[in-house]
């Protein structure tokens, strides 16, 4: 089979992508684009369709609607050549616990067609790379998190595929393994690879990706590069304590007078939050505080959060999204 | 630090080769799907090799059952232990490779609701493999089944007047009907939400089929209505070919309806099975 150059810029293309379950549109119309050669980050909270989303990519689900093609080819009626252009790694896509890494390596390897000295060879070399040579005999059960998710990463990189699903790579690691991890993506991608990546971390996308899609109830709420994501959320945020929480009013007025945003108040904590685009004004803001004497209990500059992100983008915060639809998806999953 | 000039290391610095670059196809041959159902076979034989506790039921179960009903029913069925053992090791044979088969279903399920099928199914490879695969394996359970049983019989003992080729004939019958009811089972282990489950239900089928046969007591002895179960039992065709095969040497009738039943079995389950679970995959 063959397809026309034009649409190969293209690694993938999703068009109005749905999935329910039950009565949950866990994806309910995604469209996405990725360039070739790109690192592209799908940002959301638990149970925001992100999974459901590469699962359908990467041929594990069947949409209900809408279409996607994988460098041209159809996922649904070209499943097979779809398979051998990704790999996926994540939280499920996972490795034969009751085998060592070695054992899985050759048996990936010997799956994908390799000769039973090529997959040893093969094995051997990513076990290398990955600093996992010390530990390929042992069982996978006195793996560390960390051991897991790049012997996963290994597995996925046997046939040396163009693109690259990454599911949530560093969730639950710890900040030095999740930077090695980094690492890891940032080299795979110097050699020419794909990556799609799905993260809950505003961090890890702004790190990774090149562009950024913010996802949340199974739909696409932003997209765009890290800078363009950031720049509508603010740099970052100003958060103010009140020593009087009558003040509440008086402050929130300041605010959209002096910074002209339009700031998020939370009355149980005597708190509010105003984007801060210009930090030169923060001053002005403090000095007219000061002349309408209101006192300030606490002062603090917050980077832009991933819950700020979606409160600016969908109104709420994360934690209603997650409670709404974690449920559902993870038993829809089994 | 020691270099391997096998192969003049690709990885890091070779880029990879772009999608629209690469030959691809959209099928998988015959070989190929035999090639990925022996490696997936090879998969089922190393987990055995590391979890050998799961051999207990092939191993204990024949050495403990030939022991238990030879000295129990022995005296009273066939006079002694000597008369008996020609009549109750097919029986014990057939009903504990069959039994066997029902782990191939409870370890498929165990195994689908693992994260490494989801890796089976991302890859380009036959579809059928993981399922073929562990069907290929769990032969090498009624191989150890079949021989610890019959072994357990000739230290007992029993000296088979069909000879080492009535045995190995019988042997290989059994294993080969085992086969094929293990496509039932790996049918309710696909369809079945939990492991037990599956282990539950294959008991409940079990249980009656092989006790309800011909295999420890002639059926001579039992009520008419239950006799006229016992002679249709598939299984008790399947044991009585196996004591004409081990004490006789000789392959008849019931031989042929047994290989007729297991054929029939795959055909109707085999489908049915790898539907279901091609649904799932």
């Amino acid at each position: 089979m063959t397809y026309s150059a034009s649409t190969s810029d293209w690694a993938v293309e999703a068009d109005g992508l749905v999935k329910t379950f039950g009565t949950n549109r866990a994806v309910d119309g995604i469209d996405l684009r990725v360039a070739t050669g790109t690192v592209y980050g799908v940002l959301g909270p638990n149970g925001a369709g992100k999974t459901t989303t590469i699962s359908m990519l990467a041929t594990l689900l069947k949409p209900d609607a809408g279409s996607a093609r994988i460098f041209g080819h159809d996922v649904q009626r070209e499943s097979q050549v779809v398979r051998q252009l990704i790999g996926v790694t994540g939280q499920y896509a996972s490795v034969d616990e009751t085998l060592s890494a070695t054992e899985n390596l050759v048996l990936f390897s010997r799956l994908l067609g390799l000769s039973s000295s090529q997959a040893k060879v093969k094995a051997h070399d990513l076990l290398e790379e990955f600093h996992l040579t010390d530990a390929a005999k042992r069982p996978l059960k006195n793996f560390s998190g960390g051991m897991r998710r790049r012997l996963d990463l290994a597995a996925s990189l046997i046939a040396q595929p163009p693109l690259i699903f990454l599911d949530e790579p560093t969730t639950g690691l710890d900040p030095r393994t999740r930077m090695q991890m980094w690492d890891t993506i940032r080299r795979l991608v110097s050699t020419g690879s794909t990556v799609l990546l799905t993260t809950q971390y505003l961090d890890e996308a702004d790190q990774l990706a090149d562009r950024i899609a913010v996802i949340d109830r199974g739909r696409v709420v932003a997209e765009g590069t890290s800078n363009e994501l950031k720049a509508s959320v603010g740099e970052s945020s100003l958060e103010l304590r009140l020593a009087d929480n009558r003040d509440l009013d008086d402050v929130r007025v300041a605010i959209e007078r002096v910074l002209g945003v339009d700031p998020t108040v939370s009355p149980e904590a005597g708190r509010i939050t105003a984007p801060m685009n210009n930090p030169d004004r923060v001053t002005e803001l403090l000095v007219t505080l000061r002349e309408e004497g209101i006192h300030l209990a606490e002062l603090s500059v917050a980077k832009p959060t991933l819950d700020e992100v979606f409160l600016t983008l969908t109104g709420r915060g994360v934690d209603d999204a997650e409670t709404e639809n974690t449920a559902e998806l993870e038993g829809s999953r089994a | 630090m020691t270099t391997t000039t096998i192969t003049p290391s690709p990885r890091p610095t070779t880029t990879i080769v772009p999608g629209v670059q690469r030959t691809l196809k959209n099928r998988v041959s015959i070989a190929e799907t035999l090639s990925h159902t022996v490696t997936m076979a090879y998969r089922g034989l190393l987990k055995i090799k590391r979890t050998p506790e799961q051999l207990f039921d092939v191993t204990l179960q024949p050495i403990i059952f030939t022991l238990m009903f030879t000295y129990i029913f022995g005296g009273a069925i066939a006079g002694n232990v000597q008369n008996y053992l020609p009549i109750i090791i097919p029986g014990i044979l057939v009903q504990t490779v069959i039994t066997t088969s029902v782990v191939t279903g409870v370890q498929l399920r165990e195994d689908m609701d693992k994260g490494v099928f989801d890796r089976f199914r991302s890859l380009p490879i036959a579809r059928i493999a993981p399922l073929s695969g562990a069907l290929l394996a769990d032969t090498v359970r009624y191989l150890i089944a079949t021989t610890l049983t019959i072994t357990m019989g000739v230290i007992m003992g029993l000296r088979p007047a069909g000879g080492m080729g009535g045995v190995v004939a019988a042997a290989l019958l059994v294993i080969v009907c085992s086969w094929a009811i293990s496509w039932i089972f790996a049918f309710f282990g696909v369809i079945a939400r939990t492991a037990s489950s599956v282990q539950g239900i294959s008991m409940l089928v079990l249980f009656p089929l092989t006790f309800l046969s011909n295999a420890f007591v002639p059926a001579n002895t039992m009520p008419g209505w239950l006799q006229w179960f016992v002679n249709i039992n598939p299984v008790s065709h399947l044991v009585t070919a196996v004591r004409d095969l081990m004490n006789n040497g000789t392959f008849g009738a019931d031989a042929w309806i047994s290989l007729l039943g297991a054929a029939v079995i795959v055909a109707i389950f085999a489908p049915l099975t790898v539907k279901a679970y091609m649904r799932k995959a």
